[in-house]
This record gives structure tokens, sequence and C-alpha cells, in this order.
């Protein structure tokens, strides 16, 4: 999950923003720190090779230089942000080989569901996706408030109830990623890890034809038992029944997913996350 | 009768907060035993709990911070044990504890430990570095002390009784709405912070006033010592950003209470709204934070390199410019919400802007000991080790206000390490050195230089062996607030972390002893001058400890660095007054409003978390009742005679004369 080790073009420009930044930087803070060590250790009260001046409290000239380092850096800097900000928007398009391929990410109390709208399938904690193509995903949540991230593919998004956050990625190697929740949403929010499984475009069909054949099916009746708060060690995968089931969660036509219950009055709620192992 | 509250609110099941709960129980207990037998409760009443002197209210705010850092430290150590061992199990604390114990330790130390802290050291020292009596609103100063103290005991009794918030310190709904949070956890967080941030606010209002309308003769604004300014700074924004968080936390409440909807899923409340209004105050509290530790360091830096502060005009405008500049960046906590590239940028360039003037100070104490001749006491090197510190967590921070690179750091481990990096480097190594430099003044001797050091250094070297690794493990795609992991790339430095934490607590255990073995060694520690560390500013031209009245005659000040040149021209002229004709001085009466208005705001605050409705209104009753009997009283002031304040005034006069004759001399 290393983020200097990026596997898509999204990651790799965040991460060389994030060096160039550090670089910059250093190139200040580098002689600051030395002159802090140095002029702290020359002036110490015992040497006495150091010249004591207790009249130089203003310079104009030092004074314009301190004031210009800083100020000089930060338009650097800003100049940075300012690009890197348009660039890398989140919701920008990212070209790839092929169509862009449409994920619905719903962050649930505690397990990310994947549901594949083209496809007409749906997964929970494993997200697999062809390597080149565009990543078009769409984020919601049941319930609380979630981050959608995969460290090595790049920028993260929140997922939010009744709303519809967008990302654009890519993957460009084979391979297995991890993703995680980078916003914490309660007591099983450690065991929203999930896998992303990045195979090539020419496998990718034969896994959606192998998904589909399973039984159980998404629809709004097993997605409501699927969003009670509890921890999902197993991979599911689902047949979609209705395409807009996604809709239908981010406009809250299915109501928000429930809490924890009480289990008396005095405020100790059971907790889901208690079962964790 | 009692509300929600019955016998299953006692943890019975829980060992580890039921012992600890215990624990503290005896030790208060024990504490007050000892205070009734040996008769100091008289002493107490009078002299500290009821008085409303700045100096004592300051001891008290500190002493409140110094008790509390201990209970959030504890926080910090199970922790960082826990993610130490939690690779692959579930550790030794479970989620729902766990999670407590996070958003405890962030309302802790950010409410209860650096907020007194630096409250209680402008408190101690503003009024007498501007060379007056005392503060604006006496009083109001002791009510709000006493109601910070209520919010830190309602967050500690939820230890015991009930739950803490497991939302993390601030409380995002929906998370911590009724239908995801529906125990007392999230009551206990909002009522303590309520009660609390009352106390913060007239603090400020108190120390706002106290710096623009009492400043003794010839203290214009541009003489005043830089850490009065950035106590005028610092509280302009409490009594700014307060608010935001009253109103904030009031919403919640509403919706938690009374069905509102300003932040549910449903019925149109917006989540987003709570990002941005906390944030809103959350911005601007870390520079209410940070700007007196800057201020702090002001001082410590001239006075040990033996100069005036280099470009004092350059570093007022910094400060108020850092003052300003902080309301614009709230948005940079979220950049991940999903703004557009437009909004992002503004404010992330809007937050590196504040690195400018924060840089302009770095480099006005770097040329503060140039051409110095410094003295490395303790405070010399909590300065020193600050400026360096800080400065990496600049970088950091400047860093995360690149949009592109907080997109993969937000929420991260590295973001841990980057508030940590300024909030322990910037904040407390602040209060540290304020706490070591003020000492004397405010007890009458030193403390021990050795043990000063040995805490200096091993909470140097803790803090980046605790935080150094936290950084990295971001960089690995860490996020915060895991209770367990599967990574195994994550656990070597998250064990390298707690052993990191192990020398931080060591500094604190040295923190400790320097403070046993100097009491015990107070006689040959003894200040006699008022003057310990050859001071400039005008709170060393007062005895140490002062008399209540600060000074017997309002200091005549000439210039920036009062005292210092007051000193100068004391050697030229070689005496200070000829004959001092003293007067008599008027001084505000002890007052126990404070004391009892927090006893009912305590139990008011109680009977909000628990639902009991009668007793909120015995409460509320009893709180405003109190505020009415003081607001009637006949006589708010005593005389000290003339007599008295020449008896306690000569003694210091003469013990400086001897100084300065032999400084003189020299």
């Amino acid at each position: 999950m290393n983020l200097l080790d990026p596997q898509g073009p999204v990651a790799a420009a965040n991460s060389t923003i994030l060096v160039d930044s550090v670089f910059i930087m250093l190139v200040i803070v580098v002689p600051t720190i030395f002159a802090i060590l140095a002029f702290a250790f020359w002036f110490r009260a015992s040497n006495p090779k150091a010249r004591y001046q207790p009249g130089f409290v203003y310079s104009g000239r030092v004074e314009m230089v301190v004031w210009a380092i800083p100020a000089l850096t930060v338009i650097l800097l800003g100049g940075v942000a300012w690009i890197g900000s348009h660039q890398l928007d989140p919701a920008a398009p990212v070209p790839g080989t092929g169509s862009p391929m449409r994920i619905q990410a719903v962050s649930l109390d505690w397990k990310w569901l994947f549901i594949y709208p083209d496809q007409r399938i749906a997964t929970v904690n494993t997200l697999t996706v062809p390597a080149g193509a565009e990543l078009n995903f769409q984020l919601t949540s049941s319930s609380v408030m979630n981050v959608f991230f995969i460290p090595q593919l790049g920028s993260m998004i929140y997922t939010m109830n009744g709303m519809v956050t967008r990302l654009n990625l890519r993957a460009d190697n084979e391979g297995k990623l991890q993703g995680l929740s980078a916003h914490f949403s309660g007591d099983g929010f450690p065991d929203m890890m999930f896998d992303v499984n990045v195979i090539s475009p020419l496998a990718f069909p034969d896994w959606v034809v192998a998904t589909a054949k399973t039984d159980a099916v998404l629809n709004e009746e097993s997605y409501k038992k699927l969003m009670q708060q509890g921890i999902e060690k197993n991979r599911l995968t689902f047949r979609l029944d209705d395409p807009r089931l996604f809709d239908l969660i981010a406009t809250q036509h299915i109501p928000p997913g429930p809490g924890p219950e009480l289990l008396s009055d005095a405020g100790r709620p059971h907790s889901g996350g208690h079962d964790a192992r | 009768m009692l509300g929600k509250l019955d016998w299953s609110a006692i943890p019975f099941d829980q060992p580890i907060p039921l012992i600890a709960g215990a624990i503290v129980l005896v030790a208060i207990l024990a504490v007050l035993i000892w205070v009734v037998v040996k008769g100091h409760l008289p002493y107490l009443w009078h002299e500290w709990i009821t008085s409303v002197d700045h100096k004592r209210i300051g001891v008290m705010y500190i002493l409140l911070a110094s008790v509390m850092l201990l209970r959030g430290g504890s926080d910090a150590i199970m922790m960082r044990v826990q993610q130490a061992i939690a690779y692959q199990s579930n550790g030794f604390l479970p989620p729902e504890h766990y999670n407590q114990i996070f958003s405890a330790h962030g309302t802790i130390m950010i409410f209860f430990v650096a907020m007194p802290f630096v409250i209680g050291l402008m408190n101690l020292i503003v009024p007498l570095q501007l060379g007056v009596r005392d503060v604006a609103f006496p009083t109001l100063n002791s009510v709000g002390f006493w109601l910070t103290a209520t919010g830190a005991l309602l967050v500690n009794l939820s230890l015991v009784i009930g739950e803490f918030a497991r939302t993390g310190w601030l409380a995002f709904p929906p998370l911590s709405g009724l239908s995801y949070s529906p125990g007392v956890g999230v009551d206990y967080y909002a009522w303590s912070l309520q009660i609390s941030g009352v106390g913060t606010l007239v603090a400020g209002i108190n120390l706002v006033t106290t710096v623009l309308k009492l400043r003794t003769k010839g203290m214009n604004y541009l003489r005043m010592p830089m850490f009065c300014w950035t106590t005028l700074a610092s509280n302009l924004l409490i009594v700014a950003a307060f608010p935001i968080l009253t109103a904030t936390l009031a919403m919640l409440l509403l919706d938690r209470y009374l069905g509102f909807h300003f932040f549910t899923n449903e019925a149109g409340g917006n989540v987003m709204m709570f990002m941005n209004l906390i944030w809103a105050w959350g911005h601007p509290e870390v520079y209410i934070l940070v700007l007196p530790a800057f201020g702090i360091f002001s001082e410590v830096v001239s006075t040990f390199s033996g100069k005036a502060l280099f470009g004092y005009r350059s570093m007022v405008l910094a400060t108020m410019a850092i003052c300003v500049i902080s309301f614009m960046v709230w948005l940079h906590h979220f950049f991940t919400m999903g703004a557009g590239p437009d909004v992002n940028a503004i404010f992330g360039i809007a937050s590196m802007i504040i690195a400018v003037p924060t840089g302009v100070k770095i480099y006005n104490w770097l040329f503060t000991m140039y051409g110095g001749r410094i003295r490395f006491a303790t405070p010399m090197l909590w300065a020193v080790g600050f400026m360096v510190t800080f400065i990496i967590g600049g970088l950091t921070g400047v860093l995360v206000a690149v949009p592109p690179a907080d997109f993969m750091l937000h929420n991260s481990m590295f973001l841990v390490a980057h508030f940590h990096n300024v909030i322990i480097g910037g904040v407390l190594f602040g209060a540290f050195a304020g706490f070591e430099y003020w000492f004397p003044k405010a007890f009458g001797f030193r403390l021990d230089e050795r043990w000063g050091k040995l805490a200096f250094w091993f909470t140097f070297l803790g803090f980046y062996v605790t935080f150094l690794p936290l950084y990295i493990a971001g960089m690995l795609g860490m996020t915060r607030r895991l209770q367990h992991y599967d990574v195994a790339a994550w656990r070597p430095w998250m064990f390298i972390a707690a052993f990191g934490m192990l020398i931080l607590s060591i500094g604190v255990i040295c923190q400790i002893m320097q403070l046993v073995v100097s009491i015990r060694n107070r006689e040959a520690l003894r200040d006699r001058t008022g003057d310990p560390w050859d001071g400039r500013s005008l709170e060393w031209a007062t005895s140490s400890p002062p008399p209540v009245f600060n000074f017997a005659f309002h200091p005549d000040v000439r210039g920036e660095d009062a005292y210092w040149d007051m000193k100068s021209r004391a050697q030229q002229q070689s005496l200070e007054h000829e004959a001092p004709e003293y007067q008599d001085i008027e001084m505000p009466r002890n007052s126990p409003t404070g004391f009892i208005c927090a006893f009912f705001a305590t139990i008011m605050g109680f009977a909000l978390i628990w639902h009991i409705w009668w007793m909120v209104i015995l409460g509320g009753i009893g709180a405003f009742a109190t505020f009415v009997v003081f607001a009637w009283r006949d006589h708010d002031e005593y005389v000290i005679p003339a007599a008295e304040v020449a008896r306690i005034d000569r003694v210091n006069l003469e013990e400086r004369r001897s100084l300065v004759s032999m400084a003189g001399a020299l």
C-alpha cells in the first residue's frame, strides 16, 4: 500500500506532487534548521569568540529577506497546488483503453458494496477491475460517512448518505491491491479493508460471466439485509436485479441503514464490532 | 426519577476503566481526607477556590492542565500499545473501548490540557507584563476557570458512569447522531464542551479587555511584550471562534434531544454543514493554542539571548496576519469531500500563506539569537527544540495543504504525525518552556535544572521516535483510528512508535521528578530578587511571588523591554526610587461565585446527559441564582492600607537595590 509505489496515473501524479513539494520545501527547511543549530551553538554564552551585539534588533535588509523567502516558496508551491488541483480533480476524466467502466460503490456498516450496473453484478469487499480502463466511480453511503481509498491508485473521496460523489481512476498493472475506508465510521471500521483485483482486460469478461452465475440476487430486500451493522468476512457476490439500485440508495428511496440497538437505557449500546474476531 | 441512569451504567464487565476509575477515586478521596484532617480546608477555600487573583487562577488552570495531561497521556499509551499488538489480533482493547479512548484523548488534550495550559499562563503573566494589578473582570475569570474544570470533571465521570463518545474528538454526524450513537457518550462529549466552552469564552473576553483597556502608564501597543500581542490575537480568535463551536454543538444536541434535523441523514439534514462549521471553529482553534506558544518563545529566546526581540514590529504584523488568515482556511480539512478544483486550490493556497508569517517568526527568533549571549537554561532548550521540530511540522503541514498530496494523505497516520508534530512541538513545548520560565515568578523558587534538562531531552527524543514512524506508516497507506489491522508492513513502525511512547513517558516522569526535587530544595533554589533570568519585561519588576497587588506603584514604561530599560537606567543613576510614598490599594474581594456556579453547572450537565429533568431545572436555577446574588453585591473591593503596602514592598525593594548595585559594580 506504499504511496510511493503507484499503480495508476492518478496515484503517480499525486505522489510526484507530494515528493516535489517536499523537495521544494527542504531547500528552505534544511538550511534554516542548520542555521538555528549553528547560531544557537556559536552564540552560546561560554564562547569567547562570538561577538555580543545587543543592538542588532532590526535590519531592513534582513526583514526583507525574511519575508521574501517564505513568500517565494509559497508562491511556487501555490502554483503547484493550483495546477495540481485542476489536473488531479478527482472528478476529472482519466483516459484509458476501451470504454470507461462504471462502478458504483456503497459504504455500508461495515463493508463495501461494489455494484457493476452495466455488467449487472455486485460484490462485497472485493473490487475486480480490468487493467488500463478508465474507472468511473460513483460513490454513496448507506449510513455514516466513509472515505473510499485505494492508496496505490490515488485520490480518496468521501461517501455520504443521500449524496453521490465522483472519482475517476485507472489501474495500469495487473495484480492485487488493497483499499480501505479512510474515515472512522464506527466499531467495525477496521474491517472495512477490501481487496482490489486488477485483471487483464481479456480475463475481465470471463470473470463477469463467472460471477453472474451466482444464486444470490441483490435487490432491495437483500440489500436491506446487507446494510445491517456487522462485519462481512465472506467475499459475497450477487447478480444485480435492478440496475437502478444505486440510485434508489443515493436518493434515499431506500432509507438509511439502522444504527446499533441499545442494550439498556443506560447508554452503552451493543456493538456490532464486538464480535469482530 | 433518575432518567436513563441505572446500575448498568457502571461498566462492571470492563476491568480497565473500572480499575482506573477506582484508583482515581481513591486518590481524590485520600487527598480530600488529608486536606480536611490537616486543616487545610479553610486555607484552600479562602486562598485558592474563591480567589479572584489572576495569578492564583492561572496556577489552578495549569494544575488542571497538568492533571489532565496525565489522563490524556495514559490514553495515548494505551493507543500506542494497542496498535503495536493488534496486528491480526484484537489487541487488548475491544473496539468500543478503543474508540472511546482515541475520542477522549483528542478531546482531553485539546480542551483540557492545551487550552487550560495556555490560558493559565496568559492569566498568570499578562497582567504582570502589562504592569497592572489584575485582569479586567476578576470574578468572571474565576467563573471561567471553574466552568472549564466542570467540563474536565464530566469527561472523567464518563469513565465510570456510562461511556464517552466513540466518534472521534470532533464527533462528526451522522455517526454522532442519535441513530448511530444512541448511548450517552456523545452527550458527555457535547455537554462537557458546551460548559467548558462558556468558560473559555469568558476567559477570552476577559483577556481581550485586559490587553485593550488595562495597560500601565506609557505601555503603548507597540511597547507591549510579544506575549501580550499573541495573547491579544489568540483571545480575539477565542471570542470570534468559540461561539461557532457552541452553536454547532447546540445544533447537534437539538438533533439528539428534540428530534431536529440539522445534521441527520433524513429530512434535509446536512452533514457537510457540520464539517464546515466545526472546522470554522477548529482551524482558528489550533492558532488559539499555538499563538500564545509563539509569544512564550519570543520572550524566552529574547531573555536567554540577552537581546531584545529581533524585528519586533515584523513579529506583531506576523501575529496579527496569522490571526486573520487562520479564519480563511478551514476547508483544507476536507479537500477530499468532493469540492471543485477552484475551491480546493484557493483554500490550499490560503493555508500555505499562513506559513509566510510563521516562517517570518522563525527567522526573527533566529536573528534574535544572532549576536546574542545565549544561556542554555531549560526554557531555552525547549525553545530551540521547538524551532527545529516546528519547522518539520510546518513542512508536512504545507504538504497536506497541497490538495493533490492531501488526496493521498487525508486522515492518514501521516496527518496524525503532522498535527502531533505541531501541537507537541509547538504548543506543548511552549507550555513547558513557559512553565519552566515563569515558575519562579509564580512560586518564588526556581526549578531544578538537571531534571528539567533530562525532561527536555527525553521528551524531544521521545517525540521523534514516536512520530517519525507514524509519518512512514501514513506513507504506507495506514489510516488513523484503526483498532486492528492485517497489513504486515505497518507493524514494525507501530512497534517503534510504542517504544517512543515509553521515552516520552520517561520525559513526563522527569518533569514530575523535577517538581518534587525542586519543592524539596526550594530554599536553595529561592529567587529573592524577583528576576532570576535577568528578564526584560515587567513581570520581573516585582517580587517572586508577586504581592496580591502585583505592583506597589504603576510602573512607568518608556520603551520596549520596559524592565530592561528600567534596570539600565537604575544602574546609571544607581538607585530606583528615592523615598516612595505609598498609597492605599483597592483590590477585588474574593468570591465563591465561580465555584458555586460551576457546582450547579456540573449538576445540570450531568442531569442533561442522563435526562434527569428535575435535576436539570435545579442546576439551572442554582447557577442563575448564583449570578443574581453576585450581581446584587454591595461591596466588591477591599483596601490594602498604605502601611501594609509599604511593609510588603520594602522587603522586595531592598533585594532589588542590592542586585542592581551589584550589577552596577560589575
